[in-house]
């Protein structure tokens, strides 16, 4: 490695930084700043009140079910997108299942290529009681439909939404743990072989401890993914019916751009920001930047 | 004799699962092909007739017109940030020079940082600096979003080149400007297209921007769009089936065409460790 002078280094940096300055990291400060007003896109009016907006969030019982549909979220997508990924890779890396894997993992993972606004637009209508499919389905096979409208009901909308998420992205996780598992050496599997492990106690004892790594980071990945939730609850019920479905991300969105509640929607997302950012510390680590350097 | 058995009902389960995956897409392309009516009736049966009408209305309707705003703002947003994000790794990654360690925490810092809590200021900034309901500042703002993920990609790749390269053409008399044109970036070209397709699919999915940013109908990505559709034609629903199924052809398209390098780069993040 040389020296270089300044000048260099400075045009090349120069582009990625300035963007990555201003359309980045100032925004959370303004949101930072802009939360200790009260204003509105569409009024002048731009009054400081302290932390009023915070004290308000704390107080407001929308806040609470937000916080609990996306821990909701949080929980299905942890068990769904790593817990059962994990098991499927594994299983698709045995053996017995070589031959087809490319089959299965390929098909697993074409829903993730879809927009959410497909996918979502899609669940809408096949568990739609007027004009979906599941249903009648249902019907079919002896359960009792008359009342059951899975995203139209304040009970299963979140986790119709949730589950509908799970669809689209376990082929997309089950993909990075296989190649996770492929990169570990295959004698220690041979080894284990030899001392007469079976299949669950390989994965236990070999395939967790090696891609450990992998775990972690797609752990938080998909942790702060959750806590960020917004685009598959904004194309199925917009938060609906009344705020049953509302995340932190979607409330946000509506106390600001729907009720003009700027201020407070600054303060909602600087609360957003917060948590994953403690969050995605965690997630630096995993990525050991330090033993880069 | 156990074992047998085990494999079985793995394979079962597992056959059972890909049904579960591929059954509403099998519903989606037929359901395309239907004329609203038959849809209400006989939802389970092939259509009578296919109806390619539906996927011409949709183009005609919108869809062609979204198309075209998405590929135009994925295709800059995409080069944009891939072309930063190459030039913004080669310091970092393979120069020496004090303030390094500032420079790549800020740009990796960048992944932490959720687009959902910079909305609200990106709003306001991007009104005023007279850039609302232009597909500049969507262009500018997605590819700002993917530039610390793809630096973090390609400074990876490029210190796994050898430094000696970078030697022997310093003695050769090359300036570093050559260097990175002429040895890094042709080296680095498997790990950059991955990188671009890894943007390009994050950017052509992407929703909340592209429904804020954006006002004019005429102006719209897929994603919204479609939103729009279905908001506006809630009686015909076999053409919001037929825009969905155009609107996810491109993508699927690519993947079939391009698995290996959609594969390494979707994986290349998250298995360095």
């Amino acid at each position: 490695m040389r020296k270089k002078n300044q000048k260099t280094i400075g045009i090349y940096l120069l582009p990625a930084m300035a963007m990555v300055i201003v359309i980045l990291y100032l925004p959370i400060f303004i949101n930072l700043y802009e939360s200790f007003f009260k204003w509105g896109a569409m009024s002048t009016k731009h009054t400081f009140v302290g932390i009023d907006n915070y004290l308000k969030m704390f107080q407001d019982e929308i806040f609470y079910v937000a916080m609990k549909n996306n821990l909701i979220f949080t929980v299905m997508s942890v068990v769904c997108q790593i817990g059962i990924s994990l098991i499927i890779a594994s299983v698709l890396e045995s053996k017995f299942m070589r031959k087809s894997q490319n089959f299965f993992r390929t098909i697993y993972f074409i829903p993730s290529l879809l927009m959410v606004t497909v996918v979502g637009i899609t669940c809408k209508m096949i568990v739609s009681p007027s004009i979906g499919v599941l249903n009648p389905m249902l019907e079919k096979i002896g359960m009792d439909v008359s009342n059951l409208d899975l995203l139209g009901s304040a009970g299963t909308a979140t986790y119709t939404i949730a589950a509908m998420s799970q669809w689209q992205y376990i082929g997309y996780t089950v993909i990075l743990f296989i190649v996770a598992i492929q990169n570990i050496p295959e004698d220690l599997y041979e080894a284990a072989d030899i001392d007469g492990a079976g299949a669950v106690k390989k994965f236990m004892y070999i395939t967790l401890p090696e891609i450990k790594d992998t775990i972690l980071i797609n752990t938080i990945i998909t942790v702060t993914g959750s806590i960020r939730e917004y685009d598959e609850v904004f194309v199925t019920t917009n938060g609906g019916p009344g705020h049953a479905t509302e995340t932190l991300a979607t409330y946000l969105y509506k106390v600001g751009f729907r009720n003009d509640q700027m201020g407070y929607a600054s303060a909602l997302a600087f609360f957003i920001f917060l948590v994953t950012f403690i969050i995605g510390l965690l997630q630096m680590k995993g990525y050991n930047l330090d033993e880069q350097n | 004799m156990k074992k047998k058995i085990l494999h079985v009902i793995a394979y079962v389960l597992f056959i059972l699962f890909a049904v579960i995956i591929i059954l509403p897409l099998i519903w989606m392309a037929v359901t395309g092909f239907k004329t609203n009516q038959e849809m209400f009736l006989a939802p389970f049966s092939l259509p009578e007739k296919w109806v390619w009408q539906n996927y011409v209305d949709a183009w005609n309707q919108g869809i062609g017109i979204y198309l075209k705003n998405s590929v135009v703002i994925t295709v800059l947003a995409t080069t944009l940030s891939t072309f930063v994000s190459c030039l913004a790794a080669y310091p970092l990654a393979r120069l020496n020079f004090k303030s390094k360690k500032v420079w790549v925490y800020l740009i990796l810092g960048g992944l932490m940082l959720a687009p959902q809590s910079s909305v609200i200021s990106l709003f306001k900034m991007v009104k005023i600096a007279g850039l609302y309901d232009t597909q500049t500042s969507l262009v500018l703002i997605d590819a700002a979003f993917r530039i610390p993920f793809a630096t973090f990609l390609i400074m990876t790749f490029y210190k796994s080149i050898s430094y000696s390269l970078d030697e022997s053409a310093y003695i050769d008399g090359a300036t570093t400007w050559q260097i990175f044109c002429k040895i890094i970036v042709p080296l680095s070209k498997p790990i950059i297209a991955s990188c671009a397709i890894v943007s390009f699919r994050a950017v052509w999915n992407e929703l909340m921007f592209a429904n804020i940013m954006l006002q004019s109908t005429a102006k719209k990505t897929v994603p919204v769009g479609l939103m729009n559709f279905q908001g506006m034609t809630t009686t015909n629903w076999t053409l919001v089936v037929a825009s969905m199924v155009i609107a996810s052809l491109p993508l699927m398209i690519a993947f079939l065409a391009l698995q290996r390098q959609f594969v390494r780069g979707l994986t290349a993040g998250s298995v360095k460790g």
